[in-house]
This record gives structure tokens, C-alpha cells and sequence, in this order.
């Protein structure tokens, strides 16, 4: 601690970044000068960072691709789908099972395809001649074997690239079949900038193809849908035990835990909250247009978080049963988050922290450190965009540039039958008059720290620096990043897929983190890193000497 | 159970690939390359590549992983990526100043043609290769063969990169170990010192990515082949090339190129292979084989006759790469264990042919399926119980759901430690493998046996 104060003291945040970019070349050091911001947040004012921009050609990135996000991040979590990746085998092979998203298929005769990775592993005469048969083949294939409910195809980079009509092959699988819903996604890897590309692609599709399908009407009271939470380590589990609890329905989690059916039912909740902005905030948006469900954004990652975010969900149905419930929830869950914390933060108050994952959890997970008494001294997305930086305020004077172009947008009118909104005006005037905001979240920059770093895509150079520099006491990231760090001497916590370990969401999750984090940053192994006669070469001299 | 929807009976597939036993050409490429010293694998093509590449390896070794990308967009895919490749050349060496680069391609800049020969030479002349330094390059188009022909092609890219035939022979040995683990290429290099010969070792990761926790980051770690090693392979005696699909192109290139005469080998894992391997090495090197190697063989002799009994006859379920399942087929059959189920992903009608072989003079006939899947594999173990299985992570599910004691084998290993720190190679990797078989095989006897059966002495 005595020295990482020290070299705090000596390193301005400005001498930092020039140190960052002093190695680069001066077309690299311009465009990363614009994607490393001091952060000098003022009163209304936020500074403008330049986020979902390329990434620069040889500068080891963090990210990864329009394919990840959209088969590996968004659909990888719905057990009842089979996945099949139209392409080499590549593709399916690295997100076959990496994510750590947790399902419970326990149901009597559920379907759970999450185990298998499907692919049509294309050949080089599929890419001389064309993939599009191969692909009937294996559609036809999988619904032999497995009569799945939904089959979905994701493009890899050839697909794109040779021409194959796979939207045309899944219409004719579809019909051809009557009982199974079949749908493609061009998520070719090259599309976009990173993976949010591909969430995009990924939720347009499931909300054009697959949400409305089910009109059955769903029991319970307090519906919602959970949006952006992805079960990771079990998070989605905690929160539905939480929402069970204070008997809040949750019809549709996009798409941690999820089901085909859950999607196709999404249209019957009453309100969508939103976890993971930059991954499904446009959905959130298209299902209020559509269907006329208001959202509103939470944060279920730490306590106080959930118990706020409980609040917000209570408030808005205004039911005063409900609020009460909320409150006793709270009021029996929190005795046990307090008497952790209170004995963690003996060990961790004063710590510091760096993050740099996602395009939300490098914002929400600041709340439990804080919760700790650990301060975060820099974060910043993978692959977020300006909205999540800077608040939703700007999302009207985005640039569209040549590659968010390609990525499809899709207009959505409200639905002639369907669309039932669900608060009048008058009644969405009164909450918003009492201080409920919609449709809301002002991004990671207002939440941090005056001086504090905020860097978007950090890169592998740019993280080596920012530790030697600085020296925080962790660093979160992800698993390509994880042990240069720890070569440092530095803990790391992954925090896409948390390495082992979760949940980490809502109040039993809280007490995990602050005893993982504990463990982290308190394990003896960082003192091990010199044996005796490398810290003290000198002794035998000095024993002669005398 | 977690493969619930796998059925016993089998069907003909002909399009559908299910639970792979492979992955595609680029990261046997990437593995191949942290093999040299101070080389920067770059991935040519759309960055999810690398970043997955990347995280498999990441997951594998628990060790850093450095690799970069030429970050196609759409339009790189519509216009070729050579303008990405030679703006990632130059940033490379200026920020992160590796001795070489080594490119290799994906199924997105093949599909689109792009030259790698014509990009690197366009990169040199305008500057970007500083002197002294390099760019070796190979083509690994991921709808061709699989994770190994990756490999393959990228070893043969270190020695078209940059061995060099003077025409005077430097009395030096070229093994090609293949892909095996830091723990086997140190190994190798063990054996070889004992016998007192001058190895050239090409790739070897060992030191790269088992690497020590010392509160110091490098980038390029102390291990890896020298770059004036790969340059001398031109000139060495010979070459062991260690696996027909790992290794033997790259010794047939240096055969051929620079005369220096190779010897294709089996992976030496278990008694026989590490025989040939060990005679062969002598023959080539022009040495004899020191009593100390003697007696480590005779270790593993007297493991394999203390312990036959538990391993007669006992039937194991396979899946991996071609040259690994071959040379381990051989061993387990030689200690009367029986290979029923062998499954590799990667094509090929001779593995088939040389499994055949091995299983008909032990006087049976195993299942055995070049591009094949776990899948298959999975439903021929329901149709044939077995005792073992032996193949990487992803058998997990199946030893779960199906009750077999499970050997972790081959690549990736995600969910223990251990192969990257001892050996499978060589007579002592033949005792360390033997000894977990023991383990595995004794630990389910000590679960299951009945309580008047179960004994204190194996």
C-alpha cells in the first residue's frame, strides 16, 4: 500500500496517459489520445470519448467478434435451441461451453442443448462451390435427431463472404418442418467494430423471429422482463430467487437461464428492466414501441444496488403490497450482506481497483467495490458505446460511420392487437413527477472519481502500463488478459465469465464477491514472488564482512 | 444427464458435425509460433479469431498468451486486408518489438485471396521489418484439416522462413517434437542432453508457457527456439520429425531444400515409440545411449510387469489428434490394455489404416473414425462400455453421464494442471501417464468393489 501511495503521489493521471502513448505511432497515438479520457466530469457536463471505433491493425485488443457476441454472448444461454454454426469449424469449437452460463434443465423431459456444439464444419469445397446445401443437410440432420422446438444458424466469416442465402435455406427448413422454428443470424466475425455487433444482430433477430410467438397467458403477478443478464456463474439464479421472493414474476430473462418459450412470451410482461445497457437497451426500447411495456434500468450487482433497484421495479407497479414485501425481503436479506462486509472491509477499506470488461459490468461492479471501501481508480469498456460512457443523452448525435452501418437496424410499429400500454399518461406523468425516471442511464463517466482514468478497448501495452504505474491492488478483466497481469504480482478476477465461482448478482452474490475479492487481494501467494537469498543477496557478504 | 439428447443408435451424418473432435488450422498456427523466441504470432483476418485463439490457449496453460490481429472490418473483407496487415507489421514492431512476426492466415483472408508473400515483401520494402528482424508467414485456411495441419504448416514456415544451407554441416539434430506440451518438449530436450547430442528443437514452448510467477511481466519469456537455431537447421545432420501430421512436412522441406536428411517417427509415447525414437536419435547423431536412459526404460518395464494385471484387458475409449492417439494406441495395447473406440476429428484414411494395424496384431478390432466426432464417439461407448476414456475437457460429459473413469489427455485441457508441467513423452512421461492410468483405474476398484472385497494392497 505504502508504495503504490507513493507512486500515486508521483504519476499524475495526465503524465500516465502521455506515458501510455509515448511508445505508439503518431496515427496509433492520435486515435488512442481520443479513447483515454482524464475524467473531469463538472456538474451537468460530461466529456465526449470516443468509443465503438475501430480497433487499430497489430494493437492486442481485448475484443472480439460480431460472431462471440451474437452465438457466443446472446444465444449461448437458451438451452431449448439448437445452435448450429454454418462455417469451419473454428467458430463453434472456441464458444462451445466457455462462457460459464449456468441453465437448470432439471424439468422432467427439458430439452438442454447447451452441451453440443453444433456445426456443418465447411470444407474447402463448400467454399469453392457454395454452403448453402451442406446447411439443409444439417438442419435436417438436427431436427431428425433432436426435434427441437427452434433451430438457429450463425454465419462465419466465409458464409458472408462466398454468398450463401442462409436466411433463404432457414425460410424453406422452417416451412419444410411446420413444428420448428427456424432462424439465421449474418454474424459474420468481420461485421462491426466488436462484439456488440453481433448482441445487436443477435437481439433483432430473436425479437423479430421469436417474441409475440406465444400469446398463452402467463400466471403470476408483477410481470417482467429481466433484460441484459446472461447467468454467468449463476447471477441470473440469485436474481429470480430474489424476484420469487418478493413475488415478482419474471416472464422472459434475456437470455441467462432462458428458454425458447421465455422469448416467445416477452410480450406479456408489464415492464422490462434492463441490466447490461449496451448489450439489449434497443430492445428494451422496441418492446415498449411494439408492445408498449415501459423499461426502466437496474443493477442487480450489489446490495444496496438490488435492494434500489427492488424499490424502483415496487414503485412502478405502485402496489403497496408489493412495496411492502420489497421491503421485508431487504430488510431479511441485508443482515447477512452487513455482517460480511463489515468484516471485509477490515481488510479491504482503502484497496484499489481497475476494470476494464464489458460494455456495463466495468460500471456496475464499481458499486460493490465501493461497498467494500475499495476505490476504482480506472475503467473502461470493451466494447461499449458513447451511451454508456457518457448517458443516453447522446444517442441522438451519434455518427453513424461505415460500420455501424452494416449493421441492421429494425423499425418496429406498434402492434395493431397487441399494443397495450401500460401505464396511461397520467399515470406516467405522476411517476415521473415523483422523481421515477424511464428509459434512463447516464453511463459510467458522472459515477466516477474526479481525475480518475476512463479508457475505452484498453489494449494489452496500455494495461501492462497501467499497473507497473500504478500498482492497484486488482485489476478485472478477462481471460486473455488474466495472467500478463498476474505475472505483475497483481490479482486479477475475470469479470466476463469471473474465472470460478458466482453468483455475484443481488445479495447472497455480494457476499461472494466481497469473500472472493477478500481472498484476492489478501492471499499470501503475492508475497511469494522472491525467494530469501533473491531478497537479501547480500547476507553472506555482510556475515563475512563483520 | 448432461448429454441427454444423445441417442444410442447410430445414424449416418453427412453434413452435421456434433461436439467436434478438432478445431481449425490458426491456433495449431499460434501454438506452433510461441515456440520460437521472441516471435508474435499475428492472426490475419477478423480479430475474434485471435481473440479466441488466444483465450483457448489462455485456458489451457493458465499462462499469458500474446498474440495480435489485423483486425479486419467489412471493408478490409471486400478490398483484402493487405493495408491492415502492413499497418499491424509496423505497430507491432514499434510497440511491442519482437525479434519476428509470425502470420498466419484464417478462412476470412483466404476466402478473399489475400498474398501473403506479396504483403510481407510490400511491408519490407516500405520499411516497416526493421533490420535483424523477421516475418515468417504460413497459410492456414481453417476449412482445410484441422487445429494440426495448422501446426504443421506454421513449423514448415519457421524452417521456409529461416533455415539457411550454407552447405556446411554443423553436426547439429533437428527434432520436430510436434504438438505436445512444454512438459514433453523439455523432456525431449532432457533426453537428448543425457546422450550428449546438439539439438536444434523446433517449436518449443517449454519455459513459454509454463512459465514461472516471478512478479515480472515478459512479453517474450527466456524459452522458445532461437531464431539462429531455426537458421541453422539447414545445416544440421538430420531431422526426427516426431508425428506424420504434426511434423513431417516441415522435415521433408528441409530434406528436400536443404539436405538435410529427416526420419519421420512416431510421437515417442510409451515403451516401443520411445525405443525408435531413442535408437533412431543414436543412428542419426552418431552416439551411443548412456546406461541412465537405459534404466529409465527399465523403470517403466518393471511398472508396466508390477502392474499388468490391472491393466489386461481393460477397454478404453479414445479421442484426439492423429499422431498422439496413434503412438498411444501402441502403448496401451502393448500393456494388454484394448483400445475399443478411437475417434480423431482431423481426416485421414491412413490413421485409420495404421490403428488397423495396431489393434489386428493384438487380434481384435477397434472402432476407428478419421473425421469423426465425440458425438460418434459417444454413442459407440453406449453401444460398447468401457473402463477409460482418455481425450481433453470436453469428455467430461460423457465420463459423467456414462460413469467411465476419465483421463485427461491431449488438447484443451481446461479444468486441471498438469500437463504443461509433466511429461507424457519419453520412458519417465510412460511411467507419469501409466501412473495416473493406475490411479483412475484403482480409485473406481476402491469406489465400487464391496465392502468384504475391497483390499488394502494392490
Amino acid at each position: 500500500m505504502a508504495s503504490s501511495a507513493k507512486k500515486l503521489v508521483n504519476w499524475t493521471p495526465t503524465d500516465i496517459k502521455a506515458d501510455m502513448l509515448a511508445k505508439y505511432p503518431p496515427k496509433v497515438a492520435r486515435k488512442r489520445a481520443s479513447q483515454i479520457l482524464i475524467n473531469e466530469a463538472l456538474g451537468n457536463e460530461t466529456p465526449e470519448i470516443s468509443a465503438n471505433v475501430r480497433t487499430i491493425p497489430g494493437i492486442i485488443t481485448m475484443r472480439g467478434c460480431t460472431y462471440a457476441g451474437c452465438k457466443g454472448v446472446i444465444l449461448g444461454p437458451t438451452r431449448d435451441i439448437v445452435n448450429i454454426t454454418h462455417g469451419p469449424i473454428g467458430c463453434g469449437f472456441y464458444s462451445w461451453l466457455t462462457r460459464r452460463n449456468q441453465t437448470d434443465a432439471s424439468a422432467e423431459g427439458a430439452e438442454n442443448y447447451m452441451m453440443y456444439c453444433f456445426s456443418t464444419d465447411m470444407q474447402d469445397q463448400d467454399i469453392i462451390f457454395g454452403g448453402e446445401k451442406k446447411l439443409q443437410a444439417a438442419i435436417q440432420e438436427a431436427y431428425d435427431l433432436f426435434h427441437p422446438k427452434a433451430i438457429a444458424i450463425f454465419a462465419t466469416c466465409p458464409v458472408g463472404l462466398i454468398g450463401d442465402d442462409i436466411h433463404a435455406v432457414a425460410r424453406k427448413m422452417k416451412a419444410k418442418f411446420g413444428d420448428c422454428n427456424v432462424f439465421a443470424f449474418s454474424c459474420e466475425g468481420y461485421k462491426g467494430v466488436s462484439q456488440s455487433a453481433g448482441h445487436h444482430i443477435a437481439n433483432n433477430k430473436i425479437f423479430s423471429e421469436v417474441v409475440g410467438e406465444n400469446d398463452a397467458e402467463k400466471p403470476g403477478e408483477f410481470k417482467i422482463n429481466l433484460l441484459g443478464e446472461y447467468n454467468i456463474g449463476g447471477d441470473g439464479f440469485e436474481i429470480d430467487r430474489i424476484l420469487k421472493k418478493c413475488g415478482i414474476t419474471n416472464i422472459a430473462t434475456f437470455s441467462g437461464n432462458s428458454t425458447y418459450d421465455q422469448f416467445a412470451s416477452a410480450h406479456k410482461a408489464d415492464l422490462s428492466a434492463v441490466m447490461c445497457h449496451r448489450s439489449i437497451n434497443y430492445v428494451a426500447d422496441m418492446l415498449e414501441t411494439k408492445f408498449g411495456i415501459p423499461w426502466i434500468k437496474v443493477n442487480f450487482i450489489g446490495a444496496k444496488s438490488t435492494a434500489k433497484s427492488l424499490r424502483k421495479i415496487a414503485d412502478y407497479f405502485g402496489d403497496p403490497g408489493l412495496t411492502a414485501r420489497v421491503e421485508e425481503v431487504i430488510a431479511e436479506e441485508m443482515p447477512e450482506v452487513e455482517a460480511v462486509v463489515e468484516d471485509v472491509r477490515t481488510r479491504t477499506t482503502g484497496k484499489t481497483a481497475m476494470l476494464f470488461v464489458g460494455g456495463s459490468r466495468a460500471h456496475h461492479y464499481q458499486d460493490l467495490f465501493a461497498e467494500m471501501g475499495m476505490k476504482t481508480l480506472a475503467a473502461g469498456y470493451e466494447f461499449a458505446h458513447r451511451d454508456d460512457y457518457e448517458g443516453r443523452q447522446v444517442i441522438p448525435n451519434l455518427k453513424v460511420d461505415a460500420d455501424s452501418r452494416n449493421i441492421e437496424e429494425i423499425h418496429v410499429d406498434p402492434d395493431e392487437k397487441r399494443y397495450v400500454p401500460r401505464k396511461t399518461t397520467e399515470e406516467m406523468a405522476r411517476l415521473e413527477a415523483a422523481g421515477f425516471k424511464f428509459k434512463e442511464y447516464d453511463g459510467l463517466i458522472p459515477d466516477m472519481d474526479h481525475q480518475t482514468l476512463i479508457i475505452d478497448d484498453l489494449n494489452q501495452y496500455e494495461a501492462e502500463k497501467l499497473v507497473e504505474i500504478v500498482k492497484p491492488d486488482i485489476f478485472c478483466a478477462g481471460i486473455k488478459e488474466k495472467f500478463s497481469i498476474q505475472k505483475l504480482g497483481v490479482p486479477m478476477k475475470q469479470l466476463h465469465s469471473y474465472d470460478s465461482g458466482g453468483p455475484y448478482a443481488g445479495f447472497k452474490g455480494a457476499v461472494n464477491f466481497y469473500k472472493e475479492i477478500d481472498r484476492l487481494v489478501n492471499s499470501k501467494v503475492w508475497s511469494f514472488m522472491k525467494a530469501p537469498w533473491q531478497e537479501n543477496p547480500e547476507l553472506s557478504a555482510t556475515y563475512v564482512w563483520e | 444427464m448432461l448429454l441427454r439428447h444423445t441417442p444410442k443408435e447410430i445414424t449416418e451424418r453427412s453434413a452435421l458435425t456434433i461436439n467436434p473432435a478438432k478445431t481449425c488450422q490458426p491456433i495449431g498456427a499460434m501454438y506452433a509460433a510461441l515456440g520460437v523466441h521472441g516471435c508474435l504470432p499475428h492472426s490475419h483476418g477478423s480479430q475474434g479469431c485471435c481473440a479466441y485463439h488466444r483465450s483457448a490457449l489462455t485456458r489451457h496453460y493458465k499462462e499469458p498468451v500474446s498474440a495480435a490481429t489485423s483486425s479486419f472490418t467489412e471493408g478490409a473483407s471486400v478490398f483484402g486486408g493487405g493495408a491492415n496487415l502492413v499497418a499491424a507489421i509496423e505497430n507491432i514492431f514499434t510497440v511491442y518489438e519482437p525479434d519476428v512476426i509470425a502470420v498466419h492466415t484464417t478462412c476470412l483472408s483466404e476466402t478473399i485471396g489475400d498474398d501473403l508473400p506479396q504483403m510481407t515483401d510490400k511491408a519490407i520494402k516500405s520499411g516497416k521489418v526493421p533490420d535483424g528482424k523477421h516475418v515468417i508467414y504460413a497459410n492456414t485456411p481453417s476449412y482445410v484439416g484441422s487445429h494440426v495441419t495448422g501446426f504443421s504448416n506454421m513449423v514448415k514456415g519457421m524452417a521456409k522462413g529461416l533455415a539457411v544451407a550454407t552447405g556446411r554441416k554443423n553436426g547439429r539434430v533437428n527434432i520436430i517434437p510436434g504438438w505436445v506440451e512444454p512438459s514433453d518438449m523439455e523432456e525431449v530436450k532432457r533426453l537428448a542432453a543425457m546422450m550428449g547430442l546438439d539439438i536444434i528443437l523446433f517449436p518449443d514452448t517449454s519455459g513459454v508457457l509454463n512459465g514461472a510467477l516471478t512478479g515480472e511481466y515478459k512479453m517474450f519469456p527466456e524459452g522458445g527456439t532461437p531464431i539462429a537455431d531455426l537458421v541453422a537447421s539447414g545445416d544440421a545432420i538430420g531431422t526426427l520429425a516426431l508425428g506424420e501430421w504434426c511434423s513431417a512436412d516441415a522435415a521433408r522441406w528441409l530434406d528436400t531444400q536443404c539436405k538435410v536428411p529427416c526420419s519421420v517417427l512416431d510421437m515417442p509415447f510409451g515403451l516401443k515409440a520411445t525405443d525408435r525414437f531413442i535408437d533412431t536419435l543414436r543412428m542419426v547423431g552418431g552416439t551411443s545411449v548412456p546406461d541412465s536412459i537405459a534404466f529409465e526404460r527399465g523403470q517403466l518395464v518393471d511398472l508396466i510387469s508390477d502392474m499388468h494385471q490391472y491393466f489386461y484387458g481393460k477397454k478404453v475409449a479414445l479421442v484426439g489428434d492423429p499422431d498422439q492417439l496413434i503412438a498411444m494406441t501402441e502403448f496401451l495395447v502393448s500393456i494388454d490394455m484394448k483400445p475399443m473406440h478411437i475417434v480423431t476429428g482431423t481426416s485421414g484414411s491412413k490413421f485409420e489404416k495404421r490403428i488397423d494395424e495396431i489393434t489386428s496384431a493384438a487380434g481384435y478390432k477397434a472402432n476407428v473414425k478419421a473425421g469423426g466426432d465425440m458425438f460418434l464417439l459417444h454413442q459407440w461407448i453406449k453401444n460398447e462400455p468401457v473402463d477409460l476414456l482418455i481425450g481433453n475437457t470436453y469428455c467430461k460429459y460423457i465420463a459423467r453421464d456414462e460413469d467411465i473413469p476419465f483421463l485427461r489427455f491431449g488438447f484443451p485441457i481446461l479444468d486441471r494442471v498438469g500437463h504443461q508441467y509433466f511429461p507424457t513423452v519419453g520412458y519417465k512421461g510412460g511411467l507419469h501417464l501409466l501412473t495416473r492410468i493406475l490411479d483412475l483405474l484403482l480409485t473406481r476398484t476402491d469406489r465400487d468393489e464391496t465392502e468384504e472385497k475391497l483390499e488394502l494392497v494392490y
